[in-house]
């Protein structure tokens, strides 16, 4: 294999597998910029992993199929902003509770699916002339439309959170929800929309997974991604943009993984390497934190609670 | 383009006619009730004081009219209509507008940012219209801001008139000020004091909530005064007098001055010397610049000032909270400079801190727990690795009792407390140890008299004892009373010490704005 | 009618019931999960429940399973109490698990001195897999949900690298396992059960070292403080890093013990990490808050979900289940307790118009 084809086949492989990243990891900036700490992407992915293949297959609709993954995603996390922002619970409590049942559920419900194919996966949407481009065009314009979409969505969110007047809101709440529940601000209902956000963006995540990156399901297939994607979200500084660029250094690093393996390493050290990584993304991301002063949402993973006694 | 304010309500108001009626107003919270069947209506037009010591129930009735509580009983009235504030957003909607005594901004945004998100704008790039808005209003009322300041970058005078700029952008028409002069300079007081008269002279009107007489009685039309939650009187401010509204505030003849022994002589050797110290802030920015000062056995030096000028990061130097960046603190001759709280606390040095919830209680804990936060180490409190039970307890039973502290046992969870209780645990552990260097930081903040008295006095008793006292307070009459030199602390640097009773209270307001000629004359 | 929630601090008896109520309610949900999946609950649970406690040998499976989790769930309520997330006891756990294998394999090693040796040297390699986390915490404040979880995931990889590499047994043919233990490396069992009764007693000893350490000792105390509120405790002079690193280093190195008693008391072999340890890391997190972090507690939640566990296997053979789906359990009861602690600190009072 010569070097422009390896080089190709890499950025092709990079930007499939940090896809899935990429979406948790945009979902997780919304709502920890609201003041919500979601650690249930991992239990919200692989349950749109199940989810998704399971409608895919049996409505013959792989676009269903995506559609209902947001769906669950999005009803799991909803159970994740009841408990914390409503119930004031320990939110890392909170967010175990509802990966380990998101690990359960989808475990029970995908045992009828292992080892089936998926007739009508996912996919690529080739982007004519731009593939006849060397190197790049073969890797980087015959992705699939959700890569595309990710692309996109990233690049609006950006604009959102930091052009707009819901954007200006969103942080407030993050920042410092009295301020913004004095300036008449509704915080339950933002945090509870951008928790929500987030829970529709990990379904989907987990979705990619199981039509259309393997595409097919196996128990505890997201291999800790959503965790992996929180460490994602500090490194990214809470900002979509960056996001981008950790989605798809993580998205290299898994798949160089895969290509170093035929070169006799074991597999199994290889695949620490994301892991390791992610403990390194997550020191970068906080020191430049407390280098720049600028960064966690100040109120991040605190309770609001308006009726407080004072002091 | 701005949807703040049923607009219509406000149509031909005229002067004199009452727009705000609050009837009966009930509100209780655990084991207290903080408003008690009170009556309260504002005229257009007018600058209505409303006053009472710490705890009165001021800031709770304005929380109801703002929409931040809801009352247990009672009506409110805006323009004759019944109406129903159940958030912020239904004030903000009737007109009313408040500026907190703690302000309620993002630091890390901008003051357009800040402001723009009150209000109804555009979808995109909401700022440059919110940024017109704020220079037309800055014209017209005064107030001078740059709106693409971050909060984080302004002065706490500045921080104040962004509050007041972002309530009328809303479109209020009346303004709650909740205890607005305790973070001013007294020319700062002066500066509000020309907007507040602008505006009602354009027919707004201003609620000005306060603990201090001659405020009231200088800015306002009339002066409703709360005590313990109830309503004692609204009268106009011709006919009031400093005594008698003491009287009503207190409800009882209140002794002007807390005397204290003049002992120049008794004052011995010096405790805390602090060299030209350095220090900076958690942003970053420099915070302390060069400050140097002693404080001898058996005197009282109090540090004036407005905070956020350096006294909080010159306390934390001091007590092994915070590093110096050069300079030196030298405590019973020992240079203790950037050594370890816990080392500094070993001395015998008491601390007791500006946060006492933040920084200084285990609220989850009990009592006893707290108690023991300092000496729990130091036998008879322990031995060896063990904790002495008995003997812990036996402490906090004689320290509840001799402190006075109020809590129904000794492990119930110190966030039940009250403020003033909490501050009287603090001071009992702080102080039994019979400490000869006290830091004092705002020790009586927000509590009611009888804390405070009893405060004060612990601190005479063991200046009497020979103890060496740093108090730092924004309350400058406490300051005045109690120190035996003072100084004032003014944009990370001291000016001064002098001895307080060659001071007049002007001239400490010209140091607390920056006037170092007082100390030339001398 | 209005309802009105006061708060109050809810005192034991009123604790208790109300996480009965939610482990009830929990079943119940979970068994509405299990029926819409077309698994008939009412076997499933019996089978559990039979499973689990119905003989002598099935309660004694019950206890072997506890003994991990009482380990872990002590650990992980000392750092808990700290407010330091370790979500690593599994990895630590199977890093315990490594040291003992080294040790029980190792010719060196004169065999009478393998089991003090293997407990040892576990526990000193579940606190160091712990205390590279908890530093990166103490020094550089990295959040260590996330690192210790990685930390997981790395153990899990070394241990699949380990007994399909370097140590696989030279007469496992395709299995990826290493030799059996010598016996000097077995820990002996009770009776005619597998309880290895060395590691419980172990289980029971660090139960009650956790209870005299909260209760009568200054760190304990500290530990509290700085849990409680980290501002007061610097304020108090209290050495937030000492605090960390110690209860990252107390609950790494109990959980190390856990899996060395898997690994030389259960299996006599290193496996792949799910075949040594069924989540017990994870679940001595649910354990561990249902006991209320509080030593006691640990034990009787262990016992529950060791029960669960065993119930587990039973219906994963005879309904043919994966064993992920006990997940189904530890979820829905952990968040049940969550919103029977919300309830617990709330008298609901019903209040009628006018009056």
């Amino acid at each position: 294999m010569n070097l422009e084809s390896a080089i190709a086949s890499l950025l092709y492989a990079t930007l499939r597998a940090g896809t899935p990243l990429l979406l948790g990891t945009l979902g997780e900036v919304y709502a920890e910029r609201s003041g919500v700490m979601n650690l249930g992407v991992e239990g919200m992915m692989i349950m749109g992993a199940v989810v998704a293949f399971g409608v895919s297959l049996s409505t013959k609709n792989v676009l269903l199929g995506i559609l209902a993954a947001a769906l669950i995603g999005g009803l799991l996390s909803l159970i994740h902003a009841f408990l914390s922002i409503s119930l004031r619970a320990n939110q890392v409590v909170s967010g175990i509770a509802l990966t380990t049942l998101g690990l359960g559920v989808s475990s029970l419900i995908g045992r009828r699916y292992i080892g089936i194919p998926l007739p009508n996966p996912l996919s690529p949407l080739l982007l004519k002339p731009l593939t006849n481009i060397p190197v790049l065009g073969k890797s980087l314009f015959n992705q699939d439309i959700i890569v595309y979409m990710s692309i996109i969505l990233a690049v609006i969110l950006w604009l959102i959170l930091f052009k707009t007047s819901i954007g200006i809101r969103i942080r407030s709440v993050g920042e410092n929800p009295a301020a913004a529940d004095a300036a008449g601000v509704n915080v339950f209902l933002i945090r509870y929309l951008c928790v929500f956000f987030g829970g529709v963006l990990s379904g989907i995540g987990g979705a990619y997974l199981s039509v259309a990156y393997f595409p097919s399901w196996r128990e505890g297939m997201t291999m800790g991604m959503g965790w992996i994607v929180i460490g994602l979200t500090i490194f990214a500084m809470w900002n979509p943009l960056r996001a981008i660029v950790g989605a798809y250094l993580f998205g290299g690093i898994m798949a160089l993984q895969f290509k170093l393996q035929p070169m006799g390493i074991s597999p199994n050290l290889l695949a620490m390497l994301p892991y390791a990584s992610t403990i390194v993304a997550l020191l970068i991301g906080t020191s430049e934190t407390m280098r720049k002063r600028i960064g966690a949402p100040l109120a991040l993973g605190i309770p609001y609670e308006r009726e407080e006694k004072t002091y | 383009m701005f949807k703040g304010s049923n607009s219509h309500l406000w149509d031909d108001v005229s002067v004199g006619e009452i727009i705000i009626k609050m009837k009966g107003i009930v509100k209780k919270f655990p084991g207290v009730v903080a408003n008690n069947h009170i009556d309260f209506e504002v005229r257009a037009g007018e600058i209505h004081a409303l006053l009472g010591e710490n705890g009165a129930g001021k800031t709770t009735l304005m929380n109801i009219l703002y929409g931040i509580y809801r009352p247990d009983e009672g009506e409110i009235y805006v323009r004759g209509k019944r109406v129903k504030i159940k958030s912020p957003r239904d004030a903000i909607s009737l007109g009313i507008g408040m500026v907190h005594q703690h302000f309620m901004l993002i630091q890390t945004h901008t003051v357009a940012e800040n402001i723009a998100l009150s209000l109804h704008t555009k979808f995109f790039l909401p700022t440059r219209e919110v940024e017109k808005k704020i220079a037309d209003l800055s014209n017209k009322y005064g107030l001078k801001i740059d709106p693409r300041a971050r909060i984080w970058q302004l002065s706490t005078g500045e921080k104040q008139r962004v509050e007041i700029l972002k309530a009328l952008c809303m479109g209020a028409h009346v303004l709650i000020l909740d205890e607005p002069t305790t973070v001013l300079t007294p020319e700062e007081v002066k500066e509000l004091f020309k907007v507040l008269k602008c505006m009602v002279k354009e027919g707004k009107s201003v609620i000005f909530v306060t603990h201090k007489l001659d405020e009231a009685i200088s800015i306002s039309n009339r002066i409703t005064v709360l005590r313990q939650g109830k309503v004692i009187a609204t009268i106009s401010a011709n006919e009031a007098n400093k005594r008698k509204l003491a009287k009503m505030m207190v409800g009882r003849e209140v002794l002007f001055q807390i005397k204290k022994e003049e002992n120049s002589s008794e004052v011995g050797s010096i405790i805390l010397k602090v060299e030209n110290l350095y220090a900076l802030n958690d942003m970053g920015l420099p915070a302390v610049k060069g400050v140097s000062f002693d404080i001898r056995e058996g005197e009282i030096l109090g540090i004036a000032g407005v905070a956020g000028n350096g006294q909080k990061e010159l306390i934390e130097v001091i007590t092994g909270l915070r590093k110096a960046s050069s300079g030196k603190v030298i405590i019973f001759g020992k240079d203790v400079t950037n050594k370890s709280p816990k080392e500094i606390d070993e001395l015998g040095v008491a601390h007791i801190p500006e946060e006492r919830v933040g920084v200084g209680i285990a609220p989850n804990m009990s009592v006893t727990e707290n108690l023991i936060l300092k000496c729990y180490r130091r036998p008879p409190f322990s031995k060896g690795p063990f904790l002495n039970k008995r003997y812990i307890d036996e402490y906090a039973e004689k320290l509840i009792s001799e402190y006075k502290i109020a809590t129904p046992s000794k492990s119930t969870p110190v966030k039940m407390l009250s403020g003033g209780n909490i501050q009287r645990l603090i001071l009992a552990r702080e102080m039994s140890r019979n400490p000869k260097l006290i830091i004092a930081a705002h020790p009586t903040y927000g509590l009611d008299i009888g804390a405070t008295e009893q405060i004060r006095r612990l601190l005479l008793e063991h200046r009497s004892k020979g103890a060496a006292i740093l108090l730092v307070s924004e309350d400058l009459e406490e300051v005045m009373t109690l120190s035996d030199r003072i100084a004032v602390m003014f944009q990370g640097k001291i000016i001064g010490p002098i001895p307080t009773s060659t001071v007049k209270i002007e001239d400490i307001g010209l140091m607390m704005a920056g006037e170092t000629v007082v100390l030339q004359q001398r | 009618m209005k309802i009105k929630l006061e708060k109050r601090s809810p005192g034991t008896i009123t604790t208790l019931y109300i996480t009965f109520l939610s482990i009830i309610l929990a079943l119940g949900v979970s068994a509405l999960i299990f029926e819409s999946q077309g698994v008939n609950p009412l076997i499933a649970y019996k089978e559990i429940f039979v499973g689990a406690f119905g003989s002598v040998y099935g309660f004694s499976e019950t206890v072997v399973k506890a003994i991990p989790l009482i380990l872990c769930g002590v650990g992980l309520s000392i750092a808990f109490r700290a407010k330091i997330w370790n979500i690593g006891a599994e990895g630590q756990l199977l890093m315990g698990a490594v040291a003992a294998t080294w040790i029980a394999l190792n010719n060196n090693i004169p065999p009478n001195l393998k089991i003090s040796l293997m407990f040892i040297v576990g526990f000193m390699c579940g606190a160091i897999w712990a205390l590279i986390p908890g530093f990166l915490r103490a020094k550089l404040n990295a959040n260590e949900v996330i690192t210790t979880l990685m930390m997981n995931y790395i153990a899990m990889e070394l241990v699949k690298y380990l007994v399909v590499g370097p140590w696989k047994g030279a007469g496992e043919w395709g299995f990826p396992q290493t030799s059996i233990f010598p016996k000097s490396a077995w820990i002996p069992t009770i009776a005619k059960t597998r309880i290895h009764y060395l590691t419980l007693i172990i289980a029971f000893s660090s139960t009650i070292f956790t209870y005299i350490l909260f209760v009568r000792t200054k760190v304990g105390y500290e530990i509290k403080v700085v849990g409680d509120n980290p501002e007061a405790a610097r304020y108090a002079g209290i050495s937030h890093f000492k605090i960390v690193m110690l209860v990252m280093l107390l609950s790494g190195g109990l959980a190390g013990i856990a899996g060395v008693g898997e690994v030389a008391g259960i299996h006599h072999r290193l496996r792949p990490p799910e075949g040594i340890s069924a989540g017990y890391g994870y679940t001595a997190i649910i354990v561990s808050w249902l006991g209320k972090l509080n030593p006691l507690g640990v034990i009787v939640a262990s016992i529950l979900f060791g029960g669960l566990l065993v119930g587990g296997d039973a219906i994963q053979v005879s309904l043919g289940l994966p064993s992920a789906v006990i997940n189904i359990f530890n979820g829905a009861i952990l968040t049940l307790i969550l919103i029977g602690e919300y309830l617990a600190n709330y008298k609901i009072k019903f209040e009628f118009r006018g009056g």
